[in-house]
């Protein structure tokens, strides 16, 4: 059976020493989280995440879920563990303490949430739908709205989802058809029927609060059109008791690839009656505060779902014996050594070790952005900080979940034949890092919103800024003896992404295929000079560290053997991701569409 | 009543020892370290007892360096209402741990003292036997029940044979075995209240207590590796090489 444990250490590093949350106490949620309290909070998280969902997540994958009499039931050990999950009050980490939230910044809620998604994804996603449908209600409900949903939410007692796509829209939402009709009292009927909806029904909790996009008659066509709603499962009472079902069921549960234990539902709703969450016809920016977030959320299962693969597969080689060193035996005591010492087995260990830690980076990166955005005393501050976070956002989404598709299947690499087998739970880790592409806007869309919308965006002025964050540090530490290694390899893949920028802003206006064509590579592009930049600048601080005689040596002496690793092996791929750029789209668009 | 219970910083129960280079030790450097398991059933009993409405206080301590402050915060974090650190860098043992209770106790008057029956690390299991006979109260030893009566505990202990019960009067001390409970895990809120809960900072000078050690390490080793096995042809030659070979019978 698969094992996990929390990655506290590296996560240690990042907020203590690397990204020194205690300098950010000027945003009020970070003046609150002290390091002794992060960690308090990191090391108790890891436990029952480790002690108590990880153990559930091989037998969830192999039972899933059932609809019975119309309900759907979680696998065995899920409602127990979600009542623990329940009473430890981690729901409401990050909500406003007005409504009974602990108010701890985004950046260490989403580190847990990496935790728990290693630890078992179809479980986390329960609770993590639900934090997303209060990012909505907190940005665009009623203060009355907020009062009657978000402490039961923040508490974990409902639950919560998000209701966009429909059997004949996915991408284009334009297309949906859920209507919604005005009542005398305010309120609107609900008809239609949605699916693919995570966590659509279970039975963990005595309410299930969904919102649901569907559109008012007589209203705008397409997405200008679409309103969002919040749909309770069951009616709630003037007193904030549960009453009866509001025409919302189940419909069927989807056989699915991955992600097992998790209820992926068929909607059905009937004249249900829904509220209006934010302004009509407005629907589309109410669901977007919840997709930007979730987002993130879904490029952190990437991350998470390499963490836990990795760790397994390092167990292995060191215990698997096959083969003998190519450098002669290292272990002559036995027939054959560990399949650690293969150079071939080492690629793939390195590969996921310099994508995990350096995207970790890259997500605390985005938290601090997030907390940023929302609390910062100064308005220019909060602005840039927006800017940079629409930018990366998706080149996050679509990057951590390609790669933890890619590291997933790596780590299975490493166990051989036994990478295949069920039990060893590796083939599960492959199945269910393959969703992560695909929802939450496919990773083709968020290679468009980047080119799209995210350059263009307020003249350029997030590229911009981007370039002047990684030229500034270029500046400061081209003549930094230490960091020499690195300096020469980020200004030539900095050089090349902005040749890439200009390519596409110069081709891309006469003829958009060529920015279509290029858009995935030109993400890609991005993320491993993000990446190059976060690691160049974290051997900067483990350098600073090994001299001052602060910290773990060995712990910061493999930053740098892995920063090497990602400098020598993994950024020249970007080389060939601007020649791909640069080719064009007339032979991607050459085809005549019967001729595939 | 108030209920005292001493928890020990401990290297992590997940974590691989490594003995150090020159032999005088395990390696602690940057290692893991929490509380050791069998104090967190001590805290997880006393809290039940509160909870049951047959406690008022339940008072933490820890004689180890400054960070065992954070295995003071964690017993708060569980639900222990106030701490107390006796800050020392000795390695201080079990004689001189048993002593500064017992200074402790006389302050505090607690009518319980809940213990773990040994810490994982140096496997001592004395400290509350000593601290039983210093305070000349009764002791409830490897505890897997404790059920509290008029002014005395019943303690269901596992020895060898089973299961045995006694009844002690109180004031008295249990060492806690694995069996007596299932150790909860601290909630967010109670992690973040616990930050604010009193935690005193004393030294084992407050109580007239000399740490100096009476053991001297004479050297620390990793367990001899174990050798190979052999196939024997049939039952004959396993006895033959457990008399012979092995000297075991
Ligand atoms: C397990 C699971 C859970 C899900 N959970 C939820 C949920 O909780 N709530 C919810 O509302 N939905 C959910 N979804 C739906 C998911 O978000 C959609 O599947 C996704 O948005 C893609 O839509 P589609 O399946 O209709 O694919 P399509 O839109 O048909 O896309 C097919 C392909 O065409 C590409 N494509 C489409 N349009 C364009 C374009 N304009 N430019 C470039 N390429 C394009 C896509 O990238 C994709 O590769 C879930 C899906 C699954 C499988
Ligand atoms: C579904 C399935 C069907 C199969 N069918 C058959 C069959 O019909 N007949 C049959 O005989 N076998 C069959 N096999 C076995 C299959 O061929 C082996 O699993 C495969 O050869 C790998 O061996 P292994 O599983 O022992 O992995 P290992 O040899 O333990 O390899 C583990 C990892 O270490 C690496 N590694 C090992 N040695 C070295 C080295 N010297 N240098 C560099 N890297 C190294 C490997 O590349 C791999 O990544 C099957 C396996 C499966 C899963």
């Amino acid at each position: 059976m698969p094992t996990y444990s929390a990655p506290v250490k590296d996560i240690k590093f990042l907020l203590h020493d690397y990204f020194n949350l205690q300098k950010l106490e000027h945003i009020p949620a970070f003046a609150e989280a002290t390091p002794d309290l992060l960690d308090a909070i990191l090391d108790e998280a890891a436990k029952i995440n480790e002690n108590v969902f990880q153990p559930l997540n091989l037998s969830g994958d192999g039972q899933g879920c059932r609809l019975e009499d119309g309900k759907v039931i979680t696998p065995d050990g899920f409602k127990e563990a979600y009542a623990q999950y329940l009473e430890g009050g981690w729901q409401g980490m990050t909500g406003d303490v007005k409504y009974g939230g602990q108010g701890l910044p985004q950046t260490l809620g989403l580190l847990l949430n990496e935790i728990m998604v290693s630890a078992n994804w179809g479980f986390a996603m329960y609770p993590g739908l639900t934090k997303g449908a209060t990012e909505s209600i907190y940005a665009w409900g009623t203060d009355e709205q907020k009062e009657k949903y978000l402490p039961k939410m923040y508490s974990a007692e409902w639950a919560g989802t998000m209701n966009l796509t429909e059997p004949h829209c996915g991408t284009d939402l334009g297309l949906l058809t859920t209507k919604a009709v005005p009542q005398d009292d305010g309120s609107y009927k609900i008809t239609g029927t949605k699916i693919f909806i995570s966590a659509g029904d279970h039975d963990l909790t005595e309410n299930i609060i969904h919102l649901v996009l569907a559109k008012i008659p007589g209203g705008p066509d397409g997405v200008k059109g679409i309103s969002l709603f919040i749909v309770p499962r069951d009616i709630i009472n003037d007193d904030g008791s549960v009453g009866a079902n509001n025409g919302v069921s189940c419909g069927s549960l989807e056989e699915k690839m991955g992600i097992h234990s998790n209820a992926t539902c068929v909607m059905n709703y009937d004249e249900a009656t829904g509220y209006l969450l934010g302004d009509k016809h407005k629907g589309m920016k109410a669901m977007f505060t919840m997709m930007n977030e979730a987002r993130l959320g879904v490029a952190i299962q990437g991350l998470a779902i390499a963490e836990v693969a990795q760790q397994n597969a390092v167990a292995y080689a060191n215990d698997r014996l096959q083969g003998r060193a190519l450098t002669g035996p290292q272990n002559p005591d036995a027939k054959a050594d560990p399949i650690m010492v293969h150079p071939d087995v080492r690629r793939m260990l390195m590969t996921n070790r310099a994508f995990i830690e350096g995207s970790r980076a890259m997500t605390v990166w985005a938290g601090i952005l997030v907390d940023t955005t929302r609390e910062h005393p100064d308005e220019a501050e909060r602005e840039k900080a927006e800017e940079l976070l629409a930018l990366i956002t998706p080149v996050l989404k679509s990057y951590l979940t390609d790669q933890g598709v890619e590291a997933a299947s790596r780590a299975l690499q490493c166990f051989g034949g036994h990478g295949y087998i069920r039990e060893w739970g590796m083939e599960q880790f492959l199945r269910d890092s393959r969703i992560a592409p695909i929802y939450e806007g496919t990773n083709g869309i968020q290679a468009m919103d980047l080119i799209g919308r995210k350059l263009p965006a307020n003249g350029g002025a997030a590229i911009r800024a981007y370039f002047e964050m990684v030229q500034t540090f270029i500046d400061d530490n081209k003549t930094n003896d230490a960091l020499s290694n690195y300096m020469p390899g980020l200004e030539k893949a900095n050089g090349r992404l902005q040749a890439a920028s200009m390519w596409l802003m110069q081709n891309g206006m006469s003829n958009p295929n060529n920015a279509g064509a290029g858009a995935h590579y030109y993400l890609n592009l991005l993320a491993l000079v993000t990446m190059a930049y976060f690691w160049a600048d974290m051997a900067k601080k483990a350098h600073e560290m090994i001299a001052a005689g602060e910290g773990d040596k060995e712990f910061l002496e493999n930053k740098l053997i892995t920063a090497d690793f990602f400098y020598g092996h993994m950024l020249p791929e970007t080389a060939a991701l601007k020649a791909k750029i640069e080719a064009g789209a007339t032979s991607v668009m050459g085809l005549d569409a019967h001729s595939f | 009543m108030k209920i005292l219970v001493p928890v020990k910083r401990v290297i992590d129960y997940n974590v691989k020892v490594r003995v150090k280079a020159d032999n005088t030790g395990v390696e602690l450097a940057n290692v893991k370290m929490s509380m050791n398991p069998f104090d967190e059933i001590a805290v997880e009993e006393a809290l039940r007892i509160k909870e049951a409405g047959n406690a008022e206080e339940i008072i933490v301590v820890s004689i180890g360096p400054a960070q065992a402050q954070e295995t003071l915060r964690t017993a708060l974090a569980m639900g222990a209402d106030r701490a107390i650190l006796v800050k020392t860098d000795d390695l201080v043992e079990p004689l001189a741990v048993a002593k500064i209770l017992k200074a402790i106790v006389a302050e505090e008057t607690p009518e319980l003292v809940i213990l773990g029956k040994q810490a994982i690390d140096d496997d001592c299991n004395q400290t509350g036997q000593m601290l039983a006979a210093l305070l000349e109260w009764p002791q409830g030893t490897f505890a897997s029940e404790v059920k509290l009566g008029e002014g005395t505990v019943n303690v269901t202990r596992e020895v060898d044979g089973g299961l045995e019960t006694v009844k002690l009067t109180l004031p008295a001390v249990v060492t806690a075995d694995l069996r007596l409970n299932e150790p909860r895990y601290a909630s967010l809120p109670n992690i973040m209240k616990a930050k604010r809960k009193p935690l005193d900072t004393k030294e084992p000078s407050d109580y007239g207590v000399d740490t100096a050690r009476r053991l001297t390490t004479l050297k620390v080793e990793e367990p001899a590796k174990r050798a190979s096995g052999i196939i024997v042809e049939n039952i004959a030659e396993l006895v033959t090489k457990l008399r012979d070979e092995a000297g075991v019978i």
